[in-house]
């Protein structure tokens, strides 16, 4: 559904060169709700705008829903969907009109009828009359994912949708963003920031820094192949001797022993678990307790960057 | 060329509702020249004796209101840009052309319709022009209306603030008016402001406004000033859809 290679832009500023985006390759199937993630300035929100035809690439290349972004720019438009991070109402014009403008000018049939769909799945219905400078934050921003979908796009790029939403709606969105994947096929590539969000609903994620892709992967794999799982054991006695019968076990990676607590790095965690307490068993080391602990989207960008996304951000 | 019709059309639609929904702030906006008309157009009864001053004085008027009504266009698209509305419509298959075209339209249909209002207050006051001649203005009023509204854009886009966007445009029109010679005919004017003054537009669109209310069409005054009304038109729109078509507009 995308498929870019090298994109990269830079913007002239009064103090030299920004390099907001330094060479970007995605690869985006169709069917995937696919998550960009990364902190503040990262170069998420140029990515897209690129690849929605809204900013020309200073270097690179991108095919978009089946169409070259340099050769066919009008071609990308009638195929996506954008919804912009800072939205993109007129204050003063009412929800309605808004919605019948934008189903127009994509040529939407049955106009009404869809329309009316959309404010029911989003929780717009009975603000048609309202000028979006009175709706609520969270009401603003479902108008503008309305305006986005308005056109059945079969590639929507959403551009941290949930920020401003409260936990219901936020999850009233989610779950309206995996009906696109799964009733209408559609793929989706949205930005955020929220670590939960990027778990819950992507199904592969692409981490960026400083205007390039660090990492890539499903958060299961991100997890995995960048820090493994960590096992804690407390012990009574004998740490020292069940760090070394668990350090030749082969799924482990690391294991560090401190008073009368051992940490391991595992590979697979869960399914090792019960091979470690074998070995454990074997060495005759008596367990007080046992802990699993995934590690987090953070540690990952932790490990990436040698920074905390929450720091970053 | 059907999809940049419909485009226009929705695109004109959507900026007319507004207008429409509020038509005191038709009239608000051709408040200015209406006040020119009414508080400073009797003091040129004297200067050219009787009722000829109206014919001279409204056509002035009448530019002015384009030159200042369509030069503020551009703070509406710099609004639109702030709040996203044009990186939203630009990510549609809108033309782009449309975008540009529509707005302008709007502006010229609003513009029209405050310029029927002055001549009828100029009416009122004791203007007696021959329909003719009045047409004749009117279709240089919205020719200007069209031209002004799309260098307004032009420069909005290429300023994208209000600091930015609106000093220039006073640093921009109020020599233009001054020059064109709308509250007093230049041909009063001293030698060199005389010759200053045919180096802008306005003078030449002045002139033929104020000979085609004076019933006079087949003047040099009157070509002249329908090939500088032509020539301005092209290039301002040629300046607009090019920056429309703007990859990064
Ligand atoms: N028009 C511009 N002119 C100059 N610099 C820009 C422009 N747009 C973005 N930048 C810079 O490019 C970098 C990337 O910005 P971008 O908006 O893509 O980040 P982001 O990942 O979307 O961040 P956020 O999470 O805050 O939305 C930043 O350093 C930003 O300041
Ligand atoms: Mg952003």
């Amino acid at each position: 559904m995308i498929q870019a290679r090298g994109l990269a832009r830079t913007f002239p500023t009064k103090h030299g060169e920004v390099a907001a985006v330094r060479g970007v390759d995605l690869d985006v199937a169709p069917g995937e709700i696919v998550g960009f993630l990364g902190p503040n300035g990262a170069g998420k929100t140029t990515t897209l705008r690129m690849l929605t035809t809204l900013l020309a690439p200073t270097a690179g290349t991108a095919t978009v829903a089946g169409h070259d972004l340099r050769a066919d720019p009008a071609g990308v438009r009638r195929r996506i969907g954008y919804v912009a991070q800072t939205g993109g109402t007129d204050p003063a014009t009412p929800v309605g009109e808004e919605l019948e403008l934008q189903a127009r000018l994509y040529g939407v049939p049955g106009r009404a009828e869809r329309i009316a769909k959309l404010c029911a799945r989003l929780e717009l219905d009975g603000l048609a009359a309202r000028p979006s400078a009175a709706l609520s934050g969270g009401q603003r921003r479902r108008l503008d994912i309305a305006l986005g979908l308005v056109h059945r796009p079969p590639l929507v790029f959403l551009d941290e949708p949930t920020t401003g939403l409260d936990p219901q709606s936020r999850g009233n969105l989610w779950e309206h963003i995996r009906r696109l994947r799964d009733e209408d096929g559609t793929t989706v590539f949205l930005t955020t920031h929220y670590l939960d969000e990027a778990d819950a609903l992507c199904d592969r994620l692409l981490i960026i820094d400083r205007g390039r892709i660090v990492a890539e992967g499903t958060p299961d794999e991100l997890k995995r192949r960048v820090s493994g799982d960590v096992v804690t054991l407390e012990l009574g006695a004998g740490a020292e001797r069940a760090r070394a019968a668990l350090e030749a076990h082969p799924a482990v990676r690391e294991a560090t022993a401190d008073g009368g607590t051992v940490r391991l790095t595992v590979d697979n965690g869960d399914r090792e678990l019960m091979g470690l307490v074998r070995a454990l068993d074997a060495a005759g080391v008596e367990l007080t307790s046992l802990r699993l602990a995934r590690p987090t989207l953070d540690d990952v960008f932790l490990t990436v960057t040698g920074r905390s996304l929450r720091e970053a951000a | 060329m059907s999809q940049i019709v419909r485009d226009t059309y929705l695109i004109f639609m959507r900026h007319l509702r507004p207008t429409l929904r509020n038509k005191v702030a038709l009239v608000f906006g051709a408040l200015q020249p209406l006040l020119y008309l009414l508080l400073f157009g009797p003091l040129l009864k004297d200067v050219f004796g009787g009722g000829g001053s109206w014919q001279v004085f409204v056509p002035g008027i009448l530019i002015q209101l384009v030159l200042f009504g369509a030069g503020f266009a551009g703070f509406g698209l710099i609004a639109d840009l702030r709040s996203g509305v044009v990186e939203r419509l630009r990510v549609t298959p809108v033309s782009r052309v449309a975008l540009l075209l529509g707005r302008v339209l709007r502006d010229t249909v609003v513009l029209a319709a405050q310029a029927l209002l002055l001549v009828a207050a100029g009416v009122a006051l004791g203007l007696r022009a021959p329909v003719g001649g009045v047409v004749v203005g009117l279709a240089f009023v919205v020719t200007l209306a069209v031209s002004i509204a799309s260098l307004s854009y032009v420069l909005a886009m290429m300023t994208r603030t209000e600091d930015a966007f609106a000093p220039l445009l006073s640093t921009v029109t109020l020599p233009l008016m001054l020059l064109g010679g709308i509250l007093l005919p230049m041909s009063m004017a001293p030698g060199w402001l005389d010759v200053l003054s045919r180096f802008t537009p306005f003078r030449y669109l002045v002139d033929a406004t104020r000979e085609a209310f004076q019933g006079h069409y087949a003047t040099a005054a009157v070509g002249q000033g329908a090939a500088v009304a032509l020539v301005l038109l092209v290039v301002s729109v040629t300046l607009g859809v090019r920056r429309f078509r703007r990859e990064n507009a």
